[in-house]
């Protein structure tokens, strides 16, 4: 369904993108995981006709963007990290203006939107002004525009992005329910967001694609070198004799290779947080070693942000990533990540 | 070209959905008509052919001064709001894309040039001119209000923002009308060059006196054409950016 052939995208002498080779299979759905900045909109835009390749072959149903963008764009739907919509519209006016700018007859465009607006629930306010909807809402008419004209592939940059809790599990619905009808490829910078949703994920980083596989392989990887995210307390001594304590009793334990400082947003007197790095499942020696050394284990849980999956999968490709994470979390402040992996706290 | 026509519509439509379209049009003919009523209630005598040339003169600023208000956001705000991306990724031309953005604003213009026609059927009804020079006046209006909606839409093109969009087509509209101010500092045979660009004083001057050239109807084709080309141009090379 989709080739793409040693994809380059420059921004003058700054590299985006590439080299990029992978290929989709009709009827996928694909997430696209990476940092902001890792090159995710710029190669969907690519694919969604918005942007032209520097260099390389970017084919959608055999079809080439850049020798026939009118041929592929009819059949691609595209939704941006901001959905393009006109405020001043009603839904129903603005998915037929969407519908046939990508050449629905007329006598075919009631009935598509009609679908559209079944598809994504929007018959409720389908008469209503685009100006006045939620944000949820909003997302939702950017996903009937994507999908109005019936198009064989739908690009999906960050549809989950904004989105409350109950948005979240009515959007990845949604997004299910395309599968079968269209090839999907949808982008986001959290893992979870996407491990639900979608047949593969393709993790990319500095434009490059470093990983890919599914949500199980991707477990299978995980495991075999995670990161363990613990906050301890240690009764009467500081945050920094207390993390250097906890730090001392972690790499006593076998299979731990590194244990980093973190932050955590627990306030309270003896309570620090560490990172430990190492093989395999730690989490039950680390826990039980904490224990008996009387250290009080507040949380503990293995990492899945996508940020620690990076330096588990990608860490041994550069030095560069711990130094990023550590720079990000200063920036994050409290609100950093000590998050416990789902079912993964004691 | 029905690409055109529906991005037209749409765009159209909705200078009439904000306050946009219907103050400026109001703006637009209380202005002439507050500029042609000075001239007949204060100057009773003045030959109706004058007044009609002074009408078309008066008309001419507020109408190119509209031509650049409403041509600001055609893609300047598409590209602000991030809905350009929309026309972007749907099998349209650019060159529909900017055809359909120039005729909702020229549309706006055209009708608000129509509805000032009531003052020079006053002058025919009550004095005496020619209904070739109306013709001609109207004319010379539509096709200069043509020229200066192209630079607007040029400029709107290359702006990011409305901003930019207005300061960048109000300083191109300028120099086109104020070359002939340049023509006159100027040596021959280039103050002839200069005075033959300018959009206003030396193409616009036939047409209200009633006079049709057909170098000036070509000149304001001429123009329009090459605005518009290089607004085409300039979408495209954004995709390669």
């Amino acid at each position: 369904m989709i080739e793409i052939q040693e994809l380059y995208k420059y921004y003058g002498d700054q590299r985006a993108v590439g080299p990029l080779t992978t290929s989709i299979e009709r009827g996928e759905i694909i997430g696209l995981l990476g940092l902001n900045g890792a090159g995710k909109t710029t190669t969907l835009r690519i694919l969604a006709c918005d942007l032209l390749p520097t260099s390389g072959k970017v084919a959608i149903g055999g079809v080439d963007v850049v020798e026939q963008p009118d041929q592929v764009k009819s059949k691609v739907g595209y939704l941006p990290d901001r959905p393009p919509l006109y405020d001043d519209l009603s839904v129903n006016d603005y998915l037929t203006f969407a519908a046939r700018l990508r050449g629905v007859p007329a006598s075919k465009t009631a009935k598509l939107v009609a679908e559209a607006v079944e598809l994504t629930e929007l018959g409720d306010v389908s008469r209503k002004i685009i100006g006045a909807l939620s944000h949820g809402y909003k997302q939702r008419v950017g996903i009937a525009q994507a999908i109005v004209h019936a198009p064989d592939f739908v690009v999906l940059d960050e549809p989950i992005s904004g989105l409350d809790p109950v948005q979240i599990v009515e959007m990845r619905e949604l997004v299910k329910n395309l599968k079968g009808d269209h090839t999907v490829v949808l982008s986001s910078h959290i893992l979870s967001e996407i491990s639900e949703t979608c047949d593969r994920i393709l993790v990319i980083n500095s434009g490059k694609i470093e990983w890919s596989g599914t949500e199980s392989e991707l477990s299978i990887a995980l495991r075999q070198g995670s990161r363990v995210a613990i906050t301890v307390r240690v009764a009467g001594q500081n945050e920094e004799s207390a993390r250097a304590r906890a730090a001392e009793i972690a790499r006593s334990v076998p299979g731990v290779s590194a244990v980093d400082a973190a932050t955590t947003t627990e306030n309270g007197a003896g309570i620090a947080a560490i990172s430990v790095r190492g093989e395999g499942d730690l989490r039950d020696a680390l826990c039980r070693a904490l224990v008996q050394a009387d250290v009080s284990v507040l949380s503990l849980g293995r990492e899945q942000e996508l940020e620690s999956m990076f330096l588990e999968l990608l860490g041994e490709s550069g030095e560069g990533a711990p130094v990023r994470r550590k720079k990000k979390r200063r920036k994050e402040g409290e609100s950093s990540t000590t998050t416990p992996a789902e079912g993964g706290s004691t | 070209m029905s690409t055109a026509l529906l991005i037209a519509r749409r765009e159209f439509s909705s200078y009439f959905r904000s306050w946009l379209g219907p103050v400026l049009m109001a703006a637009v003919l209380l202005t002439d008509g507050v500029l042609f009523y000075w001239k007949i209630g204060l100057d009773q005598k003045l030959l109706s052919a004058q007044v009609l040339i002074e009408f078309f003169y008066n008309s001419s600023g507020p109408l190119m001064i509209a031509g650049i208000i409403l041509t600001i956001r055609l893609l300047a705000e598409e590209r602000q709001n991030g809905t350009l991306i929309l026309l972007n990724t749907s099998p349209v031309k650019d060159r529909d894309i900017v055809v359909g953005k120039f005729l909702a604003a020229y549309g706006v213009l055209v009708l608000t040039t129509l509805l000032s026609l009531y003052m020079p059927l006053w002058i025919f009804v009550h004095g005496k001119v020619a209904i070739g020079h109306i013709v001609v006046g109207y004319l010379g209006l539509l096709l200069l209000g043509a020229a200066i909606t192209a630079i607007g839409v040029f400029g709107s093109a290359l702006a990011g923002s409305q901003v930019v969009a207005a300061i960048i087509s109000a300083l191109m509209a300028a120099v086109f009308v104020l070359l002939w101010l340049l023509a006159k500092a100027s040596e021959p045979p280039l103050n002839q060059y200069l005075a033959a660009l300018a959009v206003h004083h030396e193409n616009f001057r036939p047409f209200m006196q009633g006079i049709l050239l057909p170098s000036g109807v070509v000149f304001y084709v001429v123009f329009t054409y090459a605005f518009l080309f290089a607004s085409v141009k300039v979408l495209e090379a954004r995709r390669w950016q």
